[in-house]
């Protein structure tokens, strides 16, 4: 049984007060909750403040570029289908500089899980508008507020037919574990669109805002009705549903390669002789 | 009596003159004969003006000839824009419809022997018998192309050839191209184009995994990959960009897969972060760039050899890497094989460095021994590291040991920021400097494999013809008719083009009389590059960028150029 604790302890670049910290002991408990161990899980991140994240658990980890923890964690889990696969980052990385590979991979549908930190503000670059940023929030470069309407990745995500789409708080981690534990468990890509309270460079949507804002899906909810979620998935102004608000079953992406069902590819040989077959068909 | 018969089919993108040239050269090799192909084409679908391009005989040939002696127009335009060309004696065999007023005209009535669909089989049946060959390897060519699935389509085919094979022997005029018979039958031959070859290495040398955004030229090698992925067990994807590609790929290697890119310049231009990211994060990655002439979207089904200082230089911060430059199909094999093994090793980005020219250009080779060919083993034994366990452990080689994730219960921590021994980013300054020369370290590995320019000819020649990547070819060509004439050239031909070690070749540039730097762009990017890495200044370069190879003519011009300036 894995517990809690061989997924370690680290100190971290966070501000106090940072909901990255709810975040990560919700993935931690996620993680023990689904019995899997430290190595046979891979955190994919790219760059920003909730990218540092795999740094401060005991995991497998891929650290990439900006942008790009999508098709990083793609290569990894189509060359070893035995990894947990779990892409985290936030949501300028997945939804801005990211982006064309987050509508690519809900198309997909590999088994993976996107965690996405959604402070709707530039963290790490100190506090510029990001893609799910409140319209008319000031920045030092929005100094006139942001002017477009921000991106509602649950919407984009139920309207392409992803498989899982499920909305979480950092503020509430207990419901947050619960919905990590949901995905990963989940076959095909499942995305955690997660409110993370920046408390210093979004003094718009806090701590209390969200309190105000945000509601739990009530039980009678059912998340396999399509047009339900396509409706509550709209709802993204005064009220706003956190829990599973979509789940499907979609053919996965892995299984179109008839050479995964033997596992990964590092352990497959190569056969010289299928190959100088190959060759001489060239004669 | 060597025998050198240059053809060129030439017509319009969608009448199917590809498929007269492929069969042709299929049924050429089948007959034993040495052939090289080449094509050129517009980026377009339909219309345009194509050309197939088939030089036959003796051999063996590295490139195309400028001057035509078959013509085969299956368009107006293509007698106009080529009769300037023809050599005396030449056949031009022209739908009778369009049929010129030239010596040498075979005006075929197409109309009275079949549909307009099958017009190209009817000639090449009617080249199959002016040139002799014997109507079985044709028969088969076809046979493979259309046979098992459409036999319908493959009896109208038949139909038509027999009828057309028939005009030809009573029309045709008398003609000095029927090929001899070669000597004995041969060994059996691949008919490969560079793409395939690359492919073919690919398999050999353990490739597992390939991303890619379409884009000529590198599609094909990518095409012919998915090909045999299924058989040789290997996952093709299809990226939503070039960007995804290769951090596919490297997600993909760091997991334990040997992976590769294949792309052009401007495909290359968006994974240049990668190239970046593959350095920092260690992890082995194949990128093969096609060259074509930028900048931009520039001339897209052209070729040109203008992307050497790109991909020397392509990623932000300072890392090692190798660029292979293969020079003909038998190297497109062994080189892009031995960058995936050098890539595994150096546990860094490996380049090939390759051309429109190349990618298309066929030629029959000896088939490969794959024996020789060890695939790559990806990853280090779990068994034989310390603990604890610690991706980036420096180590007086730069090379750590490069577990895979989740085959052990070694945890594997990569990281794109600069990073500790463990991986966990770090800001550390004396680690910093530590981790930089541990990869910087790692350049006199691959110093240690670099692949060593050939020369052929004396090292004291009285011309010395300097060239890399895809002009070999027509260079051998030129340097062979030269010497011919009894002059003293000899060719010094780089099939890596980085790291350059100066102990390999600055003494033969310095042996020789004169020294021509021959290379596929405008600035002489390759003889600037030697010069930085070993002072010598090659003084008279010749280069091309009109969109169109080398050939022999064309070198033998501008040598003259050289010579009376």
């Amino acid at each position: 049984m894995t517990t809690i604790e061989d997924y370690g302890k680290f100190e971290t670049a966070w501000c106090p007060g940072c909901g990255n910290f709810g975040i990560l002991n919700a993935l931690k408990k996620a993680l023990v909750a689904c019995d899997l161990a430290p190595h046979q899980v891979l955190l994919v991140s790219g760059i920003g403040q909730a990218a540092k994240t795999p740094h401060y658990l005991r995991a497998n980890v891929f650290n990439g570029l900006h942008g790009r923890s999508l098709p990083a964690a793609l290569g990894a889990r189509l060359a070893n289908p035995e990894l947990t696969v779990i892409a985290e980052s936030g949501d300028g990385c997945l939804y801005g500089e990211g982006g064309n590979h987050f509508l690519a991979a809900l198309r997909r549908n590999l088994d993976l899980t996107i965690l996405a930190h959604d402070n709707r503000v530039y963290g790490l670059t100190k506090g510029q508008a990001s893609p799910t940023s409140e319209r008319g929030m000031v920045t030092k470069t929005q100094p006139h507020g942001a002017f477009a309407p921000p991106f509602n990745p649950v919407a984009v995500a139920v309207t392409m037919g992803a498989s899982f789409v499920a909305r979480g708080y950092a503020g509430m981690p207990e419901h947050l574990a619960d919905l990590i534990a949901a995905a990963i468990k989940h076959r095909g890509t499942a995305l955690v669109d997660i409110f993370q309270p920046c408390v210093s460079f979004n003094k718009i949507n806090t701590y209390q805002w969200y309190k105000e804002h945000c509601y739990e899906l009530p039980a009678e909810h059912d998340p396999t009705s399509l047009d339900d979620a396509l409706r509550i998935a709209q709802e993204f102004g005064d009220r706003i549903p956190l829990g599973i608000i979509y789940r499907t079953e979609r053919p996965l992406f892995e299984e179109q390669f008839e050479v995964l069902k033997q596992g990964p590819l590092a352990r497959q040989e190569v056969s010289r002789e299928r190959l100088q077959e190959i060759m001489l068909g060239y004669a | 009596m060597p025998q050198d018969i240059q053809l060129l089919i030439g017509g319009e993108a969608g009448q199917g003159l590809v498929t007269i040239g492929q069969l042709l050269g299929k049924a050429l090799v089948r007959s034993g004969q040495e052939i090289f192909t080449s094509q050129s084409y517009h980026s377009r679908i339909r219309g345009g003006h194509n050309t197939f391009a088939v030089r036959m005989g003796t051999g063996p040939f590295f490139a195309s000839r400028d001057s035509i002696d078959i013509l085969v127009a299956l368009n107006a335009e293509t007698v106009e824009l080529h009769r300037e060309q023809l050599t005396e004696g030449a056949l031009l065999i022209v739908d009778a419809a369009f049929a010129p007023e030239l010596p040498g005209t075979i005006a075929v009535p197409f109309a009275e022997l079949g549909p307009e669909k099958l017009w190209n089989t009817a000639a090449l049946a009617v080249l199959g018998q002016i040139l002799g060959l014997a109507p079985v390897p044709l028969h088969q060519a076809v046979e493979a192309m259309f046979g098992q699935k459409h036999p319908e389509v493959l009896a109208e085919n038949r139909e038509i050839m027999e009828k057309s094979w028939e005009w030809a022997e009573n029309h045709a005029p008398a003609h000095d191209f029927t090929l001899n018979s070669p000597p004995a039958a041969g060994a059996e031959r691949l008919l490969l184009s560079g793409n395939e070859a690359i492919a073919l290495g690919a398999l050999a040398g353990g490739l597992k995994f390939c991303a890619f955004y379409p884009m000529t030229p590198g599609t094909s090698i990518v095409v012919e990959l998915i090909t045999h992925a299924d058989t040789m067990g290997c996952v093709i994807e299809q990226a939503e960009d070039e960007i995804a590609a290769i951090n596919m790929a490297i997600g993909a290697a760091f997991a334990g897969a040997p992976a590769m890119v294949a792309t052009s310049g401007g495909g290359f231009a968006l994974m240049a972060e990668g190239v970046s990211l593959a350095a920092m994060t260690e992890t082995p990655v194949l990128i093969v760039v096609g060259q074509r002439p930028g900048p931009a979207t520039g001339m897209p089904t052209r070729t040109e050899q203008a992307d050497l200082e790109f991909v020397l230089h392509a990623g932000h911060g300072e890392f090692p890497r190798a660029i292979y430059a293969p020079g003909n199909i038998e190297a497109c094999f062994e080189l892009t094989a031995k960058a995936l093994t050098s890539a595994e090793r150096s546990q860094s980005p490996v380049f090939l460095l390759t051309d429109q020219f190349l990618a298309d250009a066929t030629r029959p080779v000896a088939p490969f021994d794959l024996k020789a060919v060890t695939p790559i083993q990806a990853g280090a034994d779990p068994q034989s590291v310390i603990t604890p366990y610690q991706r980036y452990q420096l180590t007086p080689d730069g090379l750590s040991p490069r577990l895979l994730p989740g085959q052990s219960e070694y945890l594997v921590v990569a990281d794109s920021d600069e990073h500790d021994e463990a991986g966990h980013l770090s800001e550390d300054h004396g680690l910093r400097v530590a981790m930089v020369d541990k990869r910087l370290a790692k350049l006199k590995l691959l110093k240690e494999q670099t692949s060593a320019p050939t020369l052929e000819g004396e090292q004291n020649a009285a011309l010395l013809l300097v060239c890399w990547g895809s002009s070999l070819g027509p260079v051998q060509e030129a340097a062979a008719i030269l010497n011919s004439q009894a002059r003293q050239v000899a060719v010094l031909h780089f099939s890596q083009v980085w790291p350059l070690i100066p102990d390999q070749f600055l003494e033969i540039l310095e042996a020789a009389e004169q020294v021509v730097c021959v290379e596929g762009n405008a600035t002489g990017q390759f003889a600037r590059l030697i010069q930085r890495e070993t002072g010598f200044a090659i003084p008279d370069r010749i280069g091309r960028y009109d969109g169109l190879p080398f050939t022999a003519r064309y070198l033998l011009k501008r040598l003259e150029n050289l010579k009376a300036a």
